[in-house]
């Protein structure tokens, strides 16, 4: 299978000089179409930066990115993101919120005022799929958190994205709250199979939702460890409490304490 | 957003709407405090002046000053209607070039290096002292007025606007950069919208500065306005007229305030109720 992101020796450095922060150094990944992959790591150690070196936004400081065939030279239009932090729109309504990509990446942008009403059902269709039938005219600040980051996944999904980055998008929630989001998550999945990179420190949520994992080394980051998680799918909740995915989250602990102590 | 952050003028994180039932008595009270105060000093004024019998050139009383404001009504409403128009239109260039000026400094850096300091330099020259010279340019007359009336009042609106604009979360740019966004779509989707509730705070402390502006024009050099009429009576000695202008200056400048008011809280009555909420979230 021809993988979809490829990172080959990515390092960066944040700063113009030498002495500035060396975030990443020699990161080597690739992801295939339409798999689902998580990053994990100890907290700052450019998990966060990948996902900008990988989506265009930031130039790596050496080492080259290829997406989707093409090496990345600027922002990628084919991406969706979802971040911690929901950053909807607060003048927006739930629904609006969602229409916003629509109204910027192309070519949907050029076609919106003719085909406003598909778009619209697409939306409503969506945010029908993640549970929030009935919100669509809410503002943000009327929402629950965990609403909220539903609304946020919608709007990193509404333009059919080939790529979406997801940065922690369900740290902030209780764990029932995030629980509910994985399932809906896996439902979105299952259903548009996009490919999909999730940075997550939550090894629970790796397990569950990955198709592999790959761990990353303490600030400069490096992936260094790989995990191919082998569950079947659809997966229900209570498998992440048994044998194999304990085993799997027991390991990975392991390979990310490790990271820890060398730093 | 952190509260350290917002500039003089930006919106106050409100509190929770009142619950209706309980509270409509004491928000008819709210209502009717403002006045009760106003009477309240009048009255006690009034009390003071008879008292100690205060001369009428020297303080005069506010029966005195409302006898004379009613006796000269007709000048007084024509020179407060000068002064308004004045007001009016440096306001509004005020809101044009603030406002255009204020994006451009909000969205680039390289601008806002460039030109911030010159116009911070610029808002700290006492306009008094420029009247004069707009004077010596435009001749007596209203648009000396008008231009010192913008001449101060752009500038809160410039520093809102571009604060509104220039601290928009980096996450929020990333998503749009990431989906193609040009410059000019981050500004229009995200940049102005945030914007809009720095941008009307600050047109109730710049229409009030603005019409101090034109008063001030028209009390160096101008023959008309309510700061020419006022500057007339106290040279002719009518103490309580010269109040009376004063009164109408304070009223007319409470009535623009309540109007900059009422439509900041039409238009962006998301942030009053909301903003709150998303923003201490991060």
């Amino acid at each position: 299978m021809k993988s979809f992101v490829e990172l080959f020796e990515v390092s960066l450095r944040y700063g113009e000089d030498d002495d500035g922060t060396l975030a990443l150094q020699d990161a080597t990944m690739r992801v295939d179409r339409g798999e689902f992959v998580a990053v994990v790591g100890p907290s700052g150690c450019g998990k966060s930066t990948l996902m900008k070196v990988v989506t265009g936004l930031w130039p790596p400081s050496k080492g080259g990115v290829i997406v989707n065939g093409k090496e990345v030279d600027g922002p990628l239009s084919i991406t969706g993101m979802a971040f911690q932090n929901p950053t909807l729109l607060p003048w927006r309504t739930t629904f609006h919120n969602v229409m916003l990509p629509l109204e910027i990446a192309q070519p949907h942008a050029a076609k919106l005022r003719r085909e406003r009403a598909s778009y619209e059902s697409k939306a409503r269709d969506l945010l029908a799929l993640v549970g929030l039938k009935g919100f669509e005219d809410k503002f943000p600040w009327q929402l629950s958190g965990g609403m909220q980051q539903r609304a946020s996944i919608c709007r990193a999904l509404i333009h059919e994205p080939l790529l979406l980055m997801l940065d922690e998008p369900f740290g902030a929630l209780d764990m029932f709250t995030r629980e509910e989001l994985w399932l809906a998550m896996q439902e979105l999945w299952l259903a548009r199979r996009p490919t999909v990179i999730l940075v997550t420190h939550d090894l629970r949520e790796a397990a569950f939702l990955a198709d592999r994992i790959l761990v990353m080394s303490s600030r400069p980051g490096r992936i260094i460890a790989e995990r191919t998680v082998e569950l079947p799918r659809p997966r229900a909740l209570s498998m992440t409490y048994e044998p194999y995915a304990v085993g799997l989250v027991q390991d990975l602990r392991d390979h990310i304490g490790a990271a820890r102590e060398v730093a | 957003m952190s509260e350290t952050a917002v500039p003089a003028g930006a919106p106050a994180p409100n509190s929770a709407p009142p619950r209706r039932r309980r509270r409509s008595r004491k928000k008819i009270g709210r209502r009717v405090l403002p006045w009760v105060v106003i009477a309240a000093l009048f009255l006690l004024w009034q009390a003071l002046v008879d008292a100690l019998r205060i001369e009428s050139f020297v303080l005069p009383s506010p029966s005195a000053i409302f006898t004379a404001g009613w006796h000269w009504r007709g000048p007084i409403l024509q020179s407060a209607w000068q002064t308004f128009v004045e007001t009016a239109i440096g306001f509004f260039f005020a809101i044009v070039f603030g406002l255009s000026a204020g994006i451009a400094i909000g969205s680039s850096s390289l601008i806002y290096d460039g030109f911030y300091p010159a116009l911070v330099g610029f808002n700290t020259i006492p306009k008094v002292a420029v009247v004069p010279i707009l004077i010596i340019w435009f001749g007596v007359g209203a648009i000396p007025a008008i231009i010192t009336a913008f001449l101060l009042s752009f500038f809160p609106i410039l520093v809102n606007v571009a604060t509104g604009i220039a601290t928009v979360e980096p996450e929020l740019q990333d998503v749009l950069r990431a989906l193609g966004a040009s410059k000019w779509q981050m500004i229009r989707k995200i940049g102005l919208p945030r914007a809009m509730p720095y941008f009307f705070a600050s047109l109730k402390v710049a229409i009030t500065v603005a019409f101090v502006g034109s008063i001030i024009a028209e009390t160096v050099g101008s023959n008309a306005g309510i700061g020419n009429f006022m500057l007339v009576a106290s040279s002719r000695f009518e103490v309580p007229l010269a109040f009376a202008g004063l009164l109408v200056t304070g009223a007319m400048g409470i009535a623009m305030y309540a109007v900059a008011g009422a439509i900041e809280r039409r238009m962006t009555g998301w942030a009053l109720r909301g903003g709150m909420d998303i923003d201490t979230r991060s």
